[in-house]
């Protein structure tokens, strides 16, 4: 074959190809929007693969991110109900990040590798766990507060396009019921107590509130992912929007136990049908997700001693497979 | 020593008596006795399950969905495989 006829074959090939992904790429948004499920083995566009990874997996790295600041306070809670209770959250959480991982893992993603990407910074988790839990409250708080604005983002993604990661929300969400009402007991609990008990019920919301509502991410201007997870349907509603019902369903319930949200500018406006809040201060938002939050080197460091000091479990464990193997075979 | 990763598992659940396996999610284990329990663990704390099935993912043999026009068209024109393909006048009952 002469050089010029083979530099037309590999043009043609390449675009045909590419006809070829933006037809494949066609069928695929049609799909979407006709609200029909992406399964494991469909087609999928690169980026859409890529953005489910990222999305999955630090999703998966905050519930177990999760379990620090509640572990935390397992050994002190203040009775056996509570401890039981208590035990059996931080349990679920483990469970949420396991479907989670093997819902990355339908993406060909290395379940292993994302672990390390977690362990070595580039991964990403929820800020909110980056801040310390100080007293026994912080459980009610951390319960009503950061486990009610998680049920809010993961409630729509049961209706996720990739079908796995939409049926995990689906247990999640079932599971995740108790552990914010769990939470708004604690603190009901706290709040019909001596003052030193409201006391440090109100400083607990005082501490959790603002980050809370961080945990929508940025503004709907600054949010560069939201445009294109909406017309994929990973997301269905903007951060803003989700920000608002958080504020709009959490005022009532703080009022009903006589506590005050630690905002001046709060206010309802009836024109919206919700309530106007005070500014988030962004700068602590980027800070803590740069690194720079009060717990974020010692979680980090946590998760990633666990991973070697556990590495002789796992090692001896696979030498018990393989042993039993044997014998099977002999 | 081996530092290899365990083998993903395909987990599958009998809620009750009376119902088939239905496939609930995947997780790791080193062998087929720890998938159990972990299955158990991940996927049975309330008490969703009263028989597990593991399988290892690695011998589960799929059908491949972009060709699941060819597959499947065998059947696509066998309307009369349908009760509602036939007309059955108007009183007749008990059919």
């Amino acid at each position: 074959m002469s050089s010029r006829i083979r530099i037309f074959v590999v043009e043609l090939l390449s675009q045909m190809k590419e006809q070829d992904i933006s037809e494949l790429e066609r069928i695929f948004q049609e799909k979407i929007d006709q609200d029909i499920k992406i399964e494991p083995k469909d087609w999928m566009p690169d980026n859409y693969r890529k953005t489910l990874i990222r999305q999955i997996s630090q999703h998966a790295h905050s519930e177990i991110v999760g379990m620090l600041p509640e572990g935390n306070w397992i050994t002190r809670a203040p009775n056996l109900r509570r401890k039981a209770v208590l035990l059996a959250k931080v349990q679920d959480e483990a469970g949420h990040g396991l479907y989670l991982y093997s819902a990355t893992e339908t993406l060909g993603a290395d379940r292993e590798d994302t672990i390390d990407d977690l362990h070595s910074g580039k991964a990403k988790y929820s800020s909110i766990f980056n801040y310390p839990t100080l007293t026994w409250a912080d459980m009610g708080a951390v319960g009503w507060l950061v486990d009610g604005a998680a049920i809010m983002n993961q409630v729509p993604l049961c209706r996720c396009s990739y079908g796995p990661y939409a049926r995990a929300m689906v247990r999640v969400c079932k599971e995740e019921s108790f552990h914010q009402r769990q939470g708004y007991e604690i603190m009901m609990t706290l709040m019909s107590g001596t003052i030193e008990q409201k006391e440090m019920a109100q400083d607990a919301l005082n501490r959790f509130w603002w980050p809370s509502l961080m945990m929508f991410g940025p503004p709907d201007t600054d949010s560069k992912h939201t445009k294109q997870s909406m017309e994929w349907r990973i997301k269905r509603h903007t951060n803003d929007e989700l920000r608002q019902m958080m504020v709009d369903f959490t005022v009532p319930q703080a009022e009903a136990i006589g506590l005050t949200i630690p905002d001046p500018d709060l206010k309802w406006n009836e024109e919206k049908g919700g309530y106007d809040y005070g500014e988030i201060d962004w700068d602590e938002f980027w800070n803590v997700v740069k690194g720079n939050g009060p717990c974020n080197k010692d979680r980090i460091d946590t998760r990633r001693k666990a991973k070697e000091n556990g590495a002789w479990v796992r090692e001896a464990a696979n030498a018990h497979a393989e042993k039993r193997k044997d014998r099977k075979i002999a | 020593m081996t530092n290899k990763e365990w083998p993903l598992w395909e987990v599958f659940i009998r809620s009750k008596q009376g119902l088939s396996h239905k496939h609930f999610g995947s997780l790791r284990a080193s062998d087929e006795k720890m998938a159990i329990e972990n299955a158990r663990d991940v996927y049975t704390r309330r008490s969703e399950g009263i028989s597990i099935w593991v399988v290892e993912s690695s011998n589960i043999v799929a059908s491949d969905p972009s060709k699941a026009d060819s597959l499947y068209d065998p059947s696509n024109s066998k309307v009369y495989r349908h009760p509602t393909f036939y007309d059955v006048p108007d009183g007749i009952e008990h059919m």
